[in-house]
């Protein structure tokens, strides 16, 4: 047997032993996730126990090198652990926007003290991660942040606010864009780190039309952060948010934003004839883009997509995720309006209706993905 | 899903032989013009029998390529970028499918391959595509059938020298079972041909069948099973159309993003405005997409996916939405001089009209998709 045959082998044989029966199965619901951190309640016994299985083998995060808390895996060591768990239907142990956002930032921009610092503790799940990107006057112009940190010598005071912070109120730390210099535009910001519990620091969940939501305002109140605690250099955090940027495109295009279902009618069974021009329209559009991210996702594994094609698919996948939507509102009728219902399931088709709303809006809005196609893939003059 | 090398290869060989040689103004303008009666030119259609793209679709046995959909789908792409009237769908891919594994296709297979032969396919009899609606009768007569009737849009029709004809030899209109295909020479007795000119400039025949007699061998597969062969023609030219159809989104597309490259108002590129760049930005999306279901829906054919009658319409009815939109907004972006006879741009409007309708329009495919899908 090669290295990576006895690799698959041990693999089968650890999962099988160690991956609780119930983490088998695949995860339906928000509810579902575990996401870890000092305030973190454990769902059940065998959610626990998963994540500390994973966890002790650095498996949460199988790419990462062994002194940070991951796997130290080689890429086909690391498909050959997806593979495996996919073959059990072993869901994901930890959802981390530690994982999926600060590590990659910490890897490629960290000091060695702030790696040894933060990375371990992402990696076990210990600590929770929120991010500090838009501000009520900065969203998609996001480099006109105005949270300020100030300069006292051994610290920085950190005073400002930002919205849409998710889980912020569920949050260990922050990672935080702030302005450092008001001399310079993207280049005075800067990237810091600091635990949501320290003084000063208070959020407050955004309720939306569709109803409570994760997400925050939070405010910076005198907050102090210790100099240690900037990613990168000072002033040069739009770097670290310019890379992060382009790891979530690319964490997007990886899911692959179509979905792998039948036609909308199908399931919807239209009697009205406009009605069911409508959906079968909409049908044409949806099973088109789902042969698009079939193509998207191979050529992009390849190497051969575009780089700003992820904008392509947010654009084109969000607006079809929205129609989808407002058909089955239409089809739904009155019944659909439901808002708390048991037999709405608390409202379900009316508030997944207005959440997608913000699909167009969270990730860059439609109107930025269109102008970053026009720039980068049509390179349309003056852009 | 990936192009292979030798795909890459016949992309390459397609796109420049033909934009080399199959541009406007050799090719469609010239016909157009020149008042040619087919509205193609017979060396170019030799051209591509020189260069082997007849046979893609014809089996090695019998001196083609052996390829398939996806092959034709590229060169189709290139056809449709550069306006190329030329009897490739109809010929080289449908009919070519419609007679494989019959005697007909021993006959006809050779005189495809050197771009000799044009063949037509007879089987609209309404303004609106309805195969299954087929009213023409084939009675029986003797050994053999008698053909009385009329079908319409037949594209090259007055330029072929064989037609492929859907009758009914039993059944009700509507029914897919008691359709006959018939192979019937253009020179047959009662058989009378009106050459009508399209708005793209390309022809398409009104045929009338009156008492044309034809023996047991002019049947195409079995009586009464015609569906059979009939829907490799459909298959086959639904997504072959389709493919063409990207083309001509692409090549309206590409012209119009030069425009607002180059053309300057108010001192400035048109091009630096956002409302034109975010239209732009939103088709090259929908072209990217048609392409992705028309590659799709011809590697399902290739793979005798169950899938694929599906996404055949899927891609018919994509593509055609995309390439409307390209040609709308390439007439409207080039202002007036889009409106103009001298620039291409309204040429691959009314190419688009034709292609939307052939094989099924927009509403058609959108109801077999909501039919296949079960409502």
């Amino acid at each position: 047997m090669t290295d990576l045959e006895t690799f698959r082998a041990d693999t089968r044989a650890w999962l099988e032993s160690n991956c609780p029966k119930e983490m088998r199965r695949p995860i339906t619901s928000e509810k579902d996730l575990c996401w870890g951190g000092r305030n973190w309640t454990y769902q059940s016994d065998a959610q626990r126990v998963w994540l500390e299985r994973m966890a002790e083998r650095g498996w949460t995060v199988p790419h990462w090198p062994r002194e940070y808390g991951g796997g130290g895996l080689s890429p086909e060591e690391a498909k050959i652990l997806s593979e495996e768990m996919a073959r059990i239907g072993a869901r994901a142990p930890l959802t981390s926007f530690g994982i999926s956002m600060l590590g990659p930032a910490l890897l490629k921009f960290g000091t060695e003290a702030q790696k040894k610092r933060f990375l371990p503790e992402i990696a076990r799940g210990e600590v929770r991660w929120c991010q500090g990107y838009s501000e009520p006057g900065a969203g998609s112009d996001l480099a006109g942040l105005q949270t300020k940190a100030e300069d006292k010598g051994d610290h920085w005071l950190v005073n400002g606010q930002k919205v849409w912070t998710s889980y912020a109120d569920q949050a260990d730390w922050i990672f935080c864009l702030v302005r450092t210099s008001s001399e310079s535009k993207q280049g005075g910001i800067s990237f810091i780190l600091f635990d949501m519990a320290s003084p000063g620091v208070s959020t407050r969940p955004i309720l939306l039309i569709s109803g409570s939501s994760p997400f925050c305002e939070t405010f910076f109140d005198d907050v102090k952060v210790p100099k240690d605690q900037v990613v990168g250099e000072v002033n040069k955090g739009w770097d670290v948010a310019k890379y992060l940027l382009g790891h979530e495109r690319e964490m997007i295009a990886g899911m692959g934003l179509g979905r792998s279902g039948g036609a909308l009618g199908a399931a919807l069974r239209p009697d009205d004839p406009l009605l069911r021009a409508d959906i079968a329209a909409f049908d044409v559009d949806s099973l088109a883009f789902q042969a698009m991210s079939e193509r998207f996702f191979v050529l992009f594994k390849a190497g051969e997509a575009h780089p700003a094609s992820p904008s392509m698919m947010k654009y084109a996948g969000t607006e079809l995720n929205k129609r989808r939507h407002e058909l089955i509102m239409a089809a739904g009728g009155s019944e659909a309006l439901e808002w708390n219902s048991e037999r709405s399931k608390n409202g379900k088709a009316a508030r997944d209706w207005l959440r997608t709303k913000a699909n167009s809006i969270e990730g860059g809005t439609s109107e930025i993905q269109l102008n970053i196609v026009a720039k980068h893939i049509l390179r349309m003059p003056g852009t | 899903m990936l192009l292979t090398d030798d795909q890459k290869m016949l992309q390459e060989t397609a796109a420049s032989f033909l934009a080399e040689e199959g541009g406007p103004a050799k090719q469609l303008r010239h016909w157009r013009d020149t008042g040619c009666k087919d509205g193609f030119g017979h060396a170019l259609w030799r051209r591509f029998g020189e260069l082997g793209l007849t046979g893609i679709c014809i089996p090695e046995a019998d001196g083609g390529l052996g390829l398939g959909a996806t092959e034709a789908a590229l060169v189709l792409e290139e056809i449709g970028r550069n306006l190329t009237p030329s009897p490739f769908l109809m010929t080289a891919v449908a009919a070519a499918r419609t007679i494989e594994d019959t005697a007909h296709g021993k006959r006809w297979y050779p005189k495809i391959l050197s771009g000799e032969a044009v063949l037509a396919l007879a089987i609209d009899e309404g303004r609106r595509h309805a195969p299954e609606a087929t009213v023409m009768a084939a009675k029986r007569q003797g050994n053999g059938f008698v053909l009385s009737g009329a079908k319409q849009f037949v594209v090259q029709g007055a330029s072929a020298d064989m037609l492929l004809v859907a009758a009914r030899t039993a059944g009700s209109p509507g029914e897919k079972d008691g359709i006959t295909l018939f192979a019937v020479e253009r020179e047959s007795k009662g058989l009378d041909v009106d050459n009508v000119m399209l708005a793209d400039s390309s022809r398409a025949a009104r045929l009338t069948f009156d008492n044309v007699a034809l023996d047991a061998d002019c049947v195409v597969g079995e009586v009464d099973g015609g569906w059979q062969p009939l829907s490799r023609a459909l298959g086959a030219g639904r997504a072959g159309a389709a493919a063409e159809l990207v083309g001509v989104a692409a090549g309206a597309s590409n012209l119009s993003l030069d425009y607002l490259r180059q053309r300057k108002q108010f001192g400035k590129l048109i091009g630096e405005f956002q409302a034109l760049q975010h239209r732009a930005a939103h088709l090259y999306g929908e072209i990217e997409i048609a392409r992705a279901a028309a590659f799709k829906a011809a590697q399902l054919l290739d793979g005798g996916d169950q899938q694929a009658e599906l996404i055949v319409s899927v891609a018919k009815a994509k593509a055609g939405a995309a390439a409307n939109l390209a040609v709308k907004e390439g007439v409207q972006m080039h202002g007036g001089i889009g409106m103009t006879d001298e620039h291409d741009i309204g040429l691959y409007m009314k190419r688009e009209a034709v292609l939307s309708e052939l094989f099924g329009d927009i509403y058609y495919h959108r109801n077999r998709v909501a039919e296949l899908s079960g409502y």
